[in-house]
């Protein structure tokens, strides 16, 4: 009787072998490019004469840089532009698939490769960004790697890698109405702090996980990182398989059963030992804000900034540099702090039940985006965007007075013309609130879902989203 | 094959815990198609809003110019897998990295490029920072054989991962050419993966 999880299952089928180092050497299923990490690790396999000997088992697309409004090329920012050339360059010349705008299949890294089916269980996935950890929804073993290690995966489809400690986080129980994954994976981080996972591959389960759609549970997978564990996953089960089902690069008719069987056999088994596991109830969870400049700095909507004094000692120097970063102060409530810029968009909440839901308490409230706000949607891929419109999304968006983009990282990371300026406070629905993160060296960030967004964009202040749904509710 | 055994001079310290890539260096200078000229960006907003408060960033005192040790706190380089990050360090003229944790992926990232990171205790990672503000002429040695760093007649115990110091003392931190030899089990791996062969 075996007694795995599905990380060790999936670690021991890619070891290739023991590295002279100790190290194991680590087959890579499925990499993705973006063209922000990759030009460099291209241009070593140039002057060391390397080859890439499985160009079928990476796929490319560009994201980071790609402005949502204008995307007439050549791109205003010539640096962009020059981007855009080498990633095309290098995937013609490495016979790489590269999803270009316009293609149909081009958005954000972590969003279409499940969109195209190609992210599956038992994988194991690279890319050279950190929010890999999001195809680990999939019940794949998904990490963020850097260039050098880009170089590694294309020469070789493999690296080097020491094997982590696997933690199992069980949540049980329903979510209350208005409470989503986004809260789920804050509330997570908010108890075990951003560099609690060090080490670790974090396991998500339990009732509360198992009731989740594939895209609630990308958006946790996607910030397991935030707590410091390199990766995240679910164990996969018939939700996941239904997604796949039908998919462009998904197995396709006898080859379809012949998967699942396999994929069923990849989850950790009903002993599996586990390093260590942590317990939360969902019924804890309210809708969740950050207040500081680490993605661990949450609080519950109702719920005022701490006191240092709540933190570990060593600590505390971060707490004050957070509250004076945010001109924020302990004991303030976060309620009715006042926002300039909302987004919706992202890896972590840029996909199309992100948007429907946003749209649906849009709609609810019925207000129109408060004037002093600036606020854009940003959907995640193309092909998210062709379903929204589908469905008259953009037209409710647009009518409240929000503004509707093309695909890409936009405002999460700011490479691209979407930034904050100056001392302006955003309300996001990505993944980082480190200070400058949002393209002002000043700027603010509070994190939360889109829904929250949504009616923090209308009221011009952080607000919960709970109101608008018990209204709803009784009327 | 380079072998990294020890590295000895003086040392900058940037303090502070869960400093992360984006303060490293901001998403704007990843707009590149190398690595060049990063080094002047290190730290760059952090350098400029100290310098609008009236104080001055570890990376702007001259008495720390060409240091080659870094000293930092916990979670050092957590959040984006940016390997600008660890570059723009070393381009700065870092060789070694002494703190109490590091994120996962820059911790890989630094590997990769030949750039160690050895963890101390807490207290200990607090005293090597106040020895070296107070006096920064001080050489500090960062020996990856032994695990130690030392600075004048003080010893502090150092930890790296077995593998990770065998990569260094070996010259095997460039794992390339090492995974590229080992391409014919590569292929048997790759043939026993039912998603690439099975049902692919």
């Amino acid at each position: 009787m075996s007694s795995r999880t599905l990380f060790d299952k999936v670690w021991d089928l890619h070891t290739v072998r023991t590295l002279p180092s100790g190290q194991s050497q680590v087959f890579i299923g499925l990499h993705m490019i973006h063209e922000v990490t990759s030009p460099q690790a291209f241009a070593d396999l140039r002057l060391k004469g390397l080859k890439v000997p499985f160009p079928e088992c990476s796929v490319a697309t560009v994201d980071h840089i790609v402005p949502t409004e204008n995307q007439a090329r050549p791109y205003a920012d010539g640096l962009a532009e020059e981007m855009m050339v080498a990633i095309d360059k290098n995937c013609r010349d490495y016979g790489i698939r590269l999803f270009q705008p316009g293609s149909g299949k081009q958005g954000v890294v972590h969003i279409i490769a499940p969109e195209q089916g190609l992210t599956q269980p038992g994988m194991t996935v690279a890319c050279g960004d950190s929010h890999t950890s999001t195809h680990g929804a999939f019940g794949a073993i998904a990490f963020g790697i850097g260039t050098s290690q880009v170089r590694d995966v294309l020469a070789t489809q493999t690296l080097s890698m020491s094997r982590l400690k696997v933690r199992k986080i069980q949540v049980d129980g329903a979510l209350k109405s208005g409470v989503y994954a986004k809260d789920v994976i804050l509330y997570i981080l908010r108890k075990l702090s951003a560099k609690g996972g060090v080490g670790f591959a974090y396991e998500f389960a339990g009732s509360t996980f198992s009731a989740m759609s594939m895209e609630e549970r990308m958006t946790v997978c996607n910030m397991a990182i935030e707590g410091g564990a390199r990766c995240g996953y679910i164990n996969p089960d018939q939700i996941t398989f239904d997604y796949l089902k039908g998919r462009e690069y998904a197995p396709k008719a006898a080859n379809w059963d012949k998967a699942v069987a396999w994929w069923k056999s990849i989850a950790s088994d009903a002993d599996a030992v586990f390093d260590d596991v942590k317990t939360f109830k969902a019924e804890d969870i309210e809708p969740t804000v950050t207040w500081g400049i680490s993605p661990d700095h949450g609080v519950g909507v109702g719920e005022s900034i701490p006191a240092k004094e709540s933190f570990a000692k060593d600590e505390w120097a971060t707490i004050e540099e957070a509250y004076q970063y945010m001109d924020l102060k302990a004991g303030q409530p976060i309620a009715g702090v006042a926002i300039d810029v909302a987004f919706i968009g992202s890896c972590t909440n840029g996909r199309i039940s992100d948007l429907r839901e946003a749209a649906r308490v849009i709609k609810l409230h019925g207000g129109k985006v408060n004037a002093r706000v600036k606020a854009f949607i940003v959907p995640g891929s193309e092909a998210v965007k062709v379903v929204a419109e589908a469905e008259g999304l953009d037209k409710v968006f647009i009518a409240h007075g929000f503004e509707w983009r093309n695909a890409g990282c936009s405002m999460c990371l700011a490479m691209n013309p979407d930034k904050l300026q100056g001392r302006q406070v955003s309300a996001s629905s990505s993944n980082r609130n480190f200070k400058g993160r949002q393209g002002s060296p000043s700027g603010r960030t509070l994190l939360m879902s889109p829904a929250m967004v949504a009616i923090a964009a209308l009221e011009g202040k952080v607000s919960d989203v709970r109101t608008v749904l018990n209204k709803a509710a009784k009327a | 094959m380079i072998e990294i055994k020890q590295i000895t001079g003086r040392a900058i310290p940037v303090v502070g815990n869960d400093i992360d890539t984006d303060r490293i260096i901001p998403a704007r200078f990843l707009r590149c198609v190398t690595f060049d000229g990063l080094g002047e960006h290190a730290f760059e907003d952090d350098r400029k809003q100290l310098t609008a408060q009236g104080k001055t960033h570890a990376f702007d005192e001259a008495r720390f110019k060409g240091a080659s040790v870094l000293i930092v706190n916990s979670n050092f380089g957590c959040g984006s897998s940016r390997e600008h990050a660890p570059q723009a360090i070393a381009k700065w003229g870092i060789k070694a990295i002494v703190g109490v944790s590091y994120s996962e992926i820059f911790f890989g990232n630094c590997v990769a490029m030949g750039l160690p990171c050895l963890r101390v205790a807490v207290a200990d990672g607090e005293a090597i920072q106040a020895a070296v503000s107070k006096d920064p002429s001080l050489q500090v040695s960062v020996d990856v054989d032994k695990l130690e760093v030392r600075a004048g007649s003080q010893v502090w115990k150092a930890q790296m991962g077995d593998g990770h110091r065998k990569q260094f003392l070996t010259g095997q931190w460039d794992a390339t050419a090492e995974l590229v030899a080992g391409v014919e089990q590569v292929k048997a791996t790759a043939k026993k993966l039912p998603y690439l062969s099975a049902f692919a």
